[in-house]
Parts: structure tokens; C-alpha cells; sequence
């Protein structure tokens, strides 16, 4: 790895202490911040922490929490759904009265209910505490200042906060796991009437209240941190930051942290009507039930009503998930290949389009709800819309890696798989976005492959490039790169073998959020391919352990950082010292002088952001 | 003990894994990073390029091997008449997403594969190229027009409600935890009216008595249906969301509480025809019963079926029904063997308004006898 950097040394102004020093901004941040009052004990520093780069911290560990409580959730269902017939009495000492054991055979069989609660809970961690938080929340933090060259935040005071905000979610979600009535079991939708009415459904009791107030305080710490995010990225930028010179990521996270602020609180409403309804008697989604033996008094609500509100936010989640993973991996696949990212304003317009129609397609996961048909026809044009920037995003991925000087580092490699994960995922969407087509795919396997390839694997094959790339700039260390191939390898195959066939189940008309197939001929046929998933998927939760422990492994005992710049990267992350001090520049902040993406230009292996122009020459960001 | 070797597996692998990277990092060491990375580079693009041969070779294999058990393909076209439509505009998408989707992948891993890392290659310098930008934008977009005008063609026709005079059966199919309840019109043709503040457990779907219309209404256990006719399924919920799901049929349709949602379609094959050609394949000559030596083939047994496909709770797998599409005169027949549910399971009975009065057109010999009830 650390090549270039060392090697471009001769030249006086590739000495990035004089540049700073020359041409650097002074804002007299360490004359203010005499003592480091922030930072003064272990609290501070660790716990209630106001620094950027130690709350991205907080939130990347918080989400490798999460994404192995919700990674094990799906190992038990999957062992239901691939192995119906085998005992699981032995999950029975950690699963409790959810496992029934059968008094002859001393079989023992997962609950239905908690199978669905299962369900529920596995895609509102992995959506939520893992691919929003952990994902977005670690970069945007780590990354946001120190790529625009600021000091920390806009409000390092929110910026804590949005992480307490999100652990007691996090405490919240948890609790609710151990409800006698179950964690919520309605689909990570929510969808009323089901998730409105305790006696339809055990976990629409407590485990709803518990879910409804966990994701309340979710969408508050999405809210804080996005209004930092965007105002960081507007105010802070270091001088000849201009919008044109922010590299991809800053692009994606800004963008990101737009659709959050826009599209959370609608949820919010969504989930407030929805309290009403539960607790005070009001019918915002209710009308003409009767269920438990009885007639309820709701009438005149619409449960349409919901999915409109739910959905308003649920579509741009996506893009919330699957943009900062797109900014992560065209950051990474540009630096390893030694090549400037391939047309980089058609990379940010198709971020800035990709951001604005996301909010206008929302009703295309409403196809066969009950909608009127004809309001379909035009979420179907603005749906089918979106693959037009997402298929020039990944041809200047292609494009940037063609002629380029690879270094195959474990980030490069997720890098790739990303784009591969993103053409195959994003590919079945122009099937489903076709509201004729859906007809027939609504709610079956098909849709299940189709957005865990696309948000969930593209958008883990996101976090884990940043996470092995950036793993110096959090821990002074590099992650073992054999384990990471490995790693790599594993979750690559493991992922297409888990997803794939999916496909098939979906094209056999399998709905999904089934317990078991065997009640219908039609869904009956697959058992050894749900016998072949499940064991990839339990595979691919093996190298995930291999993942988490080169992880902490590397944080101690790991390869040290020599250099500042082991990469030989453009951008200023990487112009701060190895142990970036609190305010990430020990003087003054860095001025920048091009665009992030001088990769072997005029012969030079990379020019930093920080290098001025030679005379006539001309940069791409202005 | 199955499960104990599994994860004492997984440990062991994890080690040996974490074992093998501290090794390779000592080794790095010895040699140099710069020609470990070398070696590295060149192994893992070979990787890459094996990957995705292999990749393709697997996505294209498993698809012709799961061919005859995917609804559109082998024996399994569609038994409705918008179902085919449906299918050859997802053939379509798939040819050309099949396009696109062979091309970018050979091309992500092969130029990963060629310009992988190597001493003394210098990278392109091409920040940008507007044609190749303007090529990449607009020939999505031509593609993508094709695809809306046909799928809104179709959506749009398949969506559409019954019009005025035509000829058509309907039928009603109501969700609730955790089944299905049908009914049928009866000889006038028409639905009775509905309160769900009606329902019990003898008037499952709240059915005004009083409205005539509800007299004849017919409640089967399975949906019966003539073939080549027009048919209107109405969709009601009783407590939470279910959806009316006819893989076979190409059919989907979400049963909302208080807003009833319909489909229209036609069948096009009677369950005799579909049994008939799955026949032809090998795959449905085995067994039903594996168990069993003397069960009958699957394609014999074989059966359209309705199954729900919304969440709604934890008996949502086990919503079925059986679908039978029949012959014309089959289904005059069996429609005349149906007994109306008011006449076999209320009349006379407390839950009947008009216990003891006689309705029109009923032989004074049948009512029970002549004490004073009124209609409640």
C-alpha cells in the first residue's frame, strides 16, 4: 500500500505541513479551545463525546451491534424456512416459550408468531440501526469535516445527541424483545389495521408501543444529525471548497441527509396518527373491522392512508441507505485505481436526480394495494425515470476503473462488488417498477432478492469499502488485508448464493413472510433450495465474524499507520496528522486549491486538494 | 449435535482464517509491501475474472435447471387471459435487462481484471467524456420509454373494471384470520348487502338479511369458474389487510377492511387442460406422496390455487383455497347443486328476521308454524 506518498515527496510543495502552513486558513481554533475542554476525562472523551470522528465511532460499533442481533435473527428463520422439519429445541434456553417442544417427539418448532416477529425485527434493525445509522451516521460523521476541512461539526452539541438519540432507540427496540406478547410481528411496514389492533396480532401490543417510541427517537437522532450534516456541508467548507471541488462522498451524504430532513417527519405524522389510533380512539386508519369476536367502533379511516405516509419516507429510505454507499464506493474505486472519478458532475447530477425522484415514486410499492390504477401509470414513468441516472452511475464506475492501476485492497474489492451487487439488484427493479409486471412479482421471493441485493448487500458492500478503507483514519491501523479478502470472497459468493435463487422462488409465485410452504402444491417444490440458502446464509454470517474479528483485532494489534497518506489520496482526510487531534489540524485548517479527483494527471501518481495550480493549469472543479 | 459441530466449525474457520492473516502479514513484511502487493493484485485478478465466468455460468445454469417449476416458463403459462401478456412483457424486461446485465458484469470484472495493479503502469488520465455520457443517458432512456408505453399498455387494460352491458360472473372473496370466506350471487345475479356490525358467528360476512338480494347468495368452499368467461372477483377484508393472490392467474389484489377492491379476468384453461400439460413433463411424473408408492403423479393432483399475500398475522401462510375452472355446463351444474347459505343455515332460525313469515314465492306447508314473531 504505501507507495505513493512516499514516493512523491521531492517537490517542496508536496510537503503538506508548508502548504497548510502557506496557504491555510487561520481561525485561531486552538487559541478558543485552550485545554481541550471537550475532551477533559474519560466521559467526554468516550461516552458523552462532542468530537465528529469519535461519534462516527460510536455509531459504526453501535451498527455492527445491530447488524449481528439482526444477522442472527435471520439465521433462525432462515433454519425454519430451510429446515422446517428439524428440531430447534436447542435454541429453546435463549428463545424461551417462542421455541414449542413437542411432549412425544421432543421436537422443538419455532412459534409462528415469533417467526413473523422475527421478520419484523430483522428488517427494521437492519433498515434502520444499521444501514442509516451505521452507515450514514458513521461516514457523514467521520467524513463530513474532515473532507471539507472543518474543525468538527456545526453542532458538535446535536451532533451528540443524534447518537444518545439513536442508542436509546436502539435500548427501546431492544427491550421490546423481551415482551411476553412478543416483539411488534407485523412487517417492518407496520401496516394497519394489523399493526393497530392487539387482538389480531400478540406483538401489536406492547412490542408496537415499544417499536412506535424506539423509531420516534430513531427519526429524532435522523433529524439532528441530517440538519448538521446539511449545514456543515454549506457553511464550513474550508476556503476553495467550492461545491464543484467536494468529493463524491460529501456529494452523497448532503444529498442524504436532504432526503432524511424531507421525507423522516412524514413518517413521524404516519406513526403519530397511528399512536392516535391505538391509544385514543380516533379512526385515521380504521374503518369497518371486526376482529377477536367483535365489531369495533373505528369507521371511516383508510389504511391506504398509512402506506402513502409510510411509503412518503420509505422509498427516499432507500436512497438514504443506498447514496452514502455510492459515494463511499466512487471515493474508493477512484483513489485504488489511481484514475480521477469518471464524469464527476454527471456522478453528482445523477445524485441530485436519483435524490429528487425519490420522492415522487413512493406508490410504487402500492401497485395492488387498492390504489386507483390510474394514479399507478405515473408513478410508473417516474419509477421506470430513476434507471436512466442509476445506469450512468454505474457505467462511470465501469469507465473509472477502465484504465486505471488497480490495488486489489479489501475496500477495492467490496468496491467492485458493490457495483456488481448494484447492476444485479437494480436490474430486477425495472421489472418490478412496472406496475403490469408487479402484479405478478407483489410481495413475492422476487422482491425479497430484488432489495436485498440492491440496499442491502450493495449497501453492506458500501459500508464494508468504508470501513476498510477509512479504518486507518479511525484507528491509526490498517485491517488485516488477508482476512479481509477472505471476508470479501466469502460475502460475495455467500451473497449471490443467499439472493439468487430468489429469483426463481419469486418467478414461482412464492410470497414472501411465509412460515412454512408446505400448505400449498403451488410453493411446495423448493425445499432443497431453501436447504441451499439457508446454508449460504449461515456461511455468509461466518465470514461476518471473520470480519468483526480482524475488526477489533485490528484496532489493537493491527498494522500501524505510518504515513499520513497511505494511500496517496487527494483529499483532506488525509492531510491531518496519523492521531488527528480534536479540531483535526493541529494549526491551521487547509485551503483548497482543486477538485478531490487529480489522479495521474500530467504524469504526477496524484496531486492533493491542497496543491495550488500550476500556471494555465486548468481544474476540473470550478 | 448437528447445530454444536456447525458453529464449533465456523470457530475453527474463523481461526484459522485469523491465523492464516498473521502469517501473510509477516510474510509481507519479509518480502517487501510493494511486491506483496504485486503478487496480491495479480492473484486477485484472476479471481475476479474466474468470479464472474463462473457467476454467469451458475445464473444461466440454475435458470434452465429450475425452468419447468417457474410460473410462465415449461408447462406453467398462464391460465388467464391477461396472464400471458403479463408474462411475454416480463420475457421482454428480461431480455433486455438480461442484455445489459451480461455486458456490465463482464465488463466491470474484466477491465478489474486487466488493469489490476501492476509496477510501473501508469493510469489514464480522463476525467470526462460528454458523447459517452450523452450515449450512456439517452439509450436507457429510449429503452426505458418501450418499456413504460408497453407496461402502462397492458397495465392499464388489465386494470380495467367491467363496462357497461357486458356479460361477466362475479364473486366475492372476503380475508379473514385466517381464511378465506366465498360467496357467490345466486341465480339473481347480484350481491346482498353487508354490515360488518352484522357479523356472528352464524352470519360470517354480516350479511343484511333483510335485503332480498342476500336470500340466494351461495357460500362455497372452493372457487369454481367457468372457462373463456369474464369474471369479477370483489375483495373485502373482515379485520386486517389480507391480498387475493392466483399465482396460476396472474392475479393480485389487496382485501382492505371497509374499501372493497375487485379484479377482473378471464380464465383461459380449464384445471383438466393445465393437469394435462404438465403431464408432458418429466419433472411432474413423480410421486405426490413420496412416502407413498401409490399416490397419484403430481400433475394429477395438481390444483390452481388462492393464497394470501399480505401480512396479516401468524396464520398468513395458511390461507388456502382450491380453484377449479370447469367447463360451462360443468358449471351450470355444480352452481345448481349449491344451496343458499340464508336458506340452509338462517332460515328459521333466531338470526332470521323473518323467523315464522312465510317469504314471497315459499309454500305456506314449509314455514314452521304460525306463531306471532316479527322481523327484529
Amino acid at each position: 500500500m504505501a507507495t505513493a506518498a512516499n514516493k512523491s515527496t521531492a517537490p517542496a510543495q508536496h510537503d503538506v505541513d508548508l502548504l497548510i502552513e502557506e496557504y491555510g486558513y487561520d481561525d485561531h481554533f486552538h487559541e478558543h479551545h485552550e485545554g481541550d475542554k471537550y475532551q477533559s476525562n474519560f466521559f467526554t472523551t468516550y461516552i458523552f463525546s462532542q468530537d465528529h470522528k469519535m461519534i462516527a465511532r460510536q455509531f459504526l460499533i453501535t451498527g455492527m451491534f445491530w447488524a449481528v442481533i439482526g444477522g442472527l435473527m435471520s439465521l433462525v428463520f432462515r433454519l425454519q424456512l430451510g429446515f422446517p422439519e428439524e428440531s430447534l429445541a436447542w435454541l429453546k434456553p435463549v428463545l424461551g416459550k417462542w421455541i414449542t417442544i413437542n411432549a412425544d417427539t421432543g421436537l422443538g418448532t419455532l412459534a409462528p408468531e415469533f417467526y413473523y416477529a422475527l421478520v419484523t425485527m430483522h428488517g427494521t434493525i437492519i433498515v434502520f440501526f444499521v444501514l442509516t445509522a451505521g452507515l450514514s451516521g458513521t461516514f457523514s460523521n467521520l467524513l463530513i469535516p474532515l473532507q471539507v476541512g472543518a474543525r468538527d461539526m456545526a453542532s458538535p452539541f446535536l451532533n451528540m445527541l443524534s447518537y444518545w438519540f439513536f442508542f436509546m432507540a436502539g435500548l427501546v427496540m431492544f427491550f421490546s424483545l423481551f415482551l411476553s406478547t412478543g416483539p411488534f410481528a407485523g412487517g417492518w411496514t407496520a401496516y394497519p389495521p394489523l399493526s393497530a389492533l392487539p387482538q389480531a396480532s400478540s406483538g401489536s401490543a406492547g412490542g408496537m408501543t415499544l417499536w412506535l417510541i424506539s423509531l420516534t427517537f430513531f427519526v429524532v437522532s435522523v433529524l439532528l444529525g441530517g440538519v448538521n450534516y446539511i449545514t456543515t456541508v454549506l457553511n464550513l467548507r474550508t476556503k476553495g471548497m467550492n461545491m464543484w471541488r467536494l468529493p463524491l462522498t460529501i456529494w452523497a451524504f448532503f444529498v442524504t441527509a436532504v432526503l432524511g430532513l424531507l421525507s423522516f417527519p412524514v413518517l413521524v405524522s404516519g406513526f403519530f396518527l397511528l399512536i392516535f389510533d391505538r391509544t385514543l380512539g380516533t379512526s385515521f386508519f380504521l374503518n369497518e373491522i371486526f376482529v377477536g369476536g367483535q365489531a369495533l367502533d373505528h369507521v371511516g379511516g383508510s389504511p391506504i392512508l398509512y402506506q402513502h405516509l409510510f411509503w412518503f419516507l420509505g422509498h427516499p429510505e432507500v436512497y438514504i441507505i443506498i447514496l452514502p454507499a455510492m459515494g463511499i464506493v466512487s471515493e474508493v474505486l477512484s483513489v485504488h485505481s489511481r484514475k480521477p472519478i469518471f464524469g464527476y458532475k454527471a456522478m453528482v447530477f445523477s445524485i441530485l436526480a436519483i435524490g429528487f425522484l425519490s420522492f415522487i415514486v413512493w406508490a410504487h410499492h402500492m401497485f395492488m394495494s387498492g390504489v386507483n390504477p390510474f394514479i399507478s401509470n405515473f408513478f410508473v414513468v417516474f419509477t421506470l425515470i430513476i434507471a436512466v441516472p442509476s445506469a450512468v452511475k454505474v457505467f462511470n464506475w465501469i469507465t473509472t476503473i477502465y484504465g486505471g492501476n488497480i490495488r486489489f485492497t479489501s475496500a477495492a474489492l467490496f468496491g467492485v462488488g458493490f457495483v456488481s451487487m448494484f447492476i444485479s439488484g437494480g436490474l430486477t427493479g425495472i421489472f418490478l417498477g412496472n406496475s403490469a409486471i408487479d402484479i405478478q412479482m407483489h410481495d413475492t421471493y422476487f422482491v425479497v432478492a430484488h432489495f436485498h441485493i440492491v440496499m442491502g448487500v450493495a449497501a453492506f458492500f458500501g459500508m464494508f469499502a468504508g470501513v476498510y478503507h477509512w479504518f486507518p483514519k479511525m484507528f491509526g491501523r490498517f485491517m488485516n488485508e488477508t482476512m479481509g479478502k477472505v471476508h470479501f470472497w466469502g460475502t460475495m459468493i455467500g451473497a449471490y448464493a443467499i439472493f439468487w435463487p430468489m429469483h426463481y422462488l419469486g418467478m414461482a409465485g412464492v410470497p414472501r413472510r411465509y412460515y412454512r410452504f408446505d400448505n400449498f402444491d403451488t410453493f411446495s417444490h423448493f425445499s432443497a433450495m431453501n436447504q441451499f440458502i439457508t446454508v449460504a446464509a449461515i456461511l455468509v454470517f461466518a465470514m461476518q465474524i471473520i470480519f468483526i474479528v480482524n475488526f477489533f483485532r485490528s484496532i489493537w494489534f493491527g498494522k500501524k499507520m505510518t504515513s499520513r497518506n497511505p494511500y496517496g489520496a487527494n483529499t483532506l482526510e488525509w492531510t491531518t496528522p496519523i492521531d488527528v487531534p480534536h479540531g483535526n489540524w493541529p494549526g491551521k485548517i487547509p485551503a483548497v486549491q482543486r477538485w478531490a479527483y487529480d489522479y495521474g494527471k500530467g504524469g504526477e501518481e496524484n496531486v492533493s486538494q491542497i496543491v495550488p495550480l500550476a500556471e494555465g493549469e486548468h481544474d476540473q472543479g470550478h | 449435535m448437528t447445530t454444536l459441530l456447525a458453529i464449533a466449525c465456523i470457530l475453527l474457520i474463523t481461526v484459522v482464517v485469523v491465523q492464516i492473516g498473521k502469517v501473510t502479514e509477516l510474510a509481507t513484511k519479509l518480502r517487501g509491501e510493494e511486491e506483496a502487493e504485486q503478487i496480491s493484485n495479480k492473484r486477485t485478478g484472476s479471481f475476479l475474472l474466474v468470479f464472474v465466468f463462473a457467476f454467469l455460468v451458475f445464473c444461466v445454469g440454475s435458470a434452465i435447471y429450475y425452468k419447468n417449476w417457474m410460473l410462465g416458463y415449461g408447462p406453467h403459462e398462464a391460465a388467464s387471459a391477461h396472464g400471458s401478456r403479463l408474462d411475454s412483457l416480463f420475457n421482454v424486461t428480461l431480455f433486455f435487462t438480461g442484455i445489459v446485465f451480461v455486458i456490465t458484469q463482464i465488463l466491470l470484472f474484466y477491465f478489474a481484471y486487466k488493469f489490476r495493479g501492476e509496477k510501473g503502469r501508469k493510469a489514464l488520465y480522463i476525467p470526462h467524456d460528454n458523447r459517452l455520457e450523452v450515449i450512456w443517458t439517452v439509450v436507457p432512456a429510449v429503452v426505458m420509454t418501450f418499456l413504460v408505453i408497453s407496461g402502462l399498455d397492458a397495465w392499464n387494460e388489465v386494470m380495467a373494471d367491467i363496462q357497461e352491458g357486458e356479460e361477466y360472473v362475479e364473486i366475492e372473496a372476503t380475508g379473514y384470520q385466517f381464511a378465506w370466506h366465498l360467496r357467490y350471487p345466486g341465480p339473481d345475479g347480484k350481491l346482498g348487502t353487508r354490515n360488518f356490525k352484522l357479523i356472528n358467528a352464524a352470519n360470517p360476512l354480516g350479511q343484511d338479511w333483510t335485503d332480498e338480494k342476500n336470500w340466494d347468495d351461495l357460500h362455497p368452499s372452493e372457487i369454481v369458474l367457468p372457462v373463456g368467461k369474464k369474471v369479477r372477483v370483489r375483495i373485502t377484508a373482515r379485520d386486517v389487510l389480507h391480498n387475493f393472490f392466483l399465482p396460476h392467474f396472474r392475479l393480485k389484489m389487496d382485501a382492505v377492511p371497509g374499501m372493497p377492491t375487485y379484479f377482473v379476468f378471464t380464465p383461459s384453461k380449464t384445471t383438466e387442460d393445465y393437469r394435462r400439460e404438465l403431464s408432458k413433463y418429466k419433472e411432474y411424473q413423480a410421486l405426490s406422496d413420496p412416502a407413498d408408492p401409490n399416490s397419484e403423479p403430481l400433475w394429477k393432483v395438481f390444483n390452481y390455487e388462492l393464497a394470501c399475500a399480505e401480512l396479516c398475522g401468524k396464520g398468513h401462510y395458511s390461507m388456502r383455497r382450491v380453484v377449479r375452472i370447469v367447463s360451462e355446463e360443468e358449471y351450470t351444474k355444480w352452481l345448481s347443486e349449491q344451496k343458499p347459505y340464508y336458506m340452509t343455515s338462517i332460515r328459521n332460525t333466531i338470526e332470521d328476521p323473518f323467523n315464522g313469515i312465510l317469504l314471497p314465492g315459499e309454500a305456506a306447508e314449509t314455514a314452521p308454524d304460525t306463531s306471532k314473531t316479527t322481523p327484529q
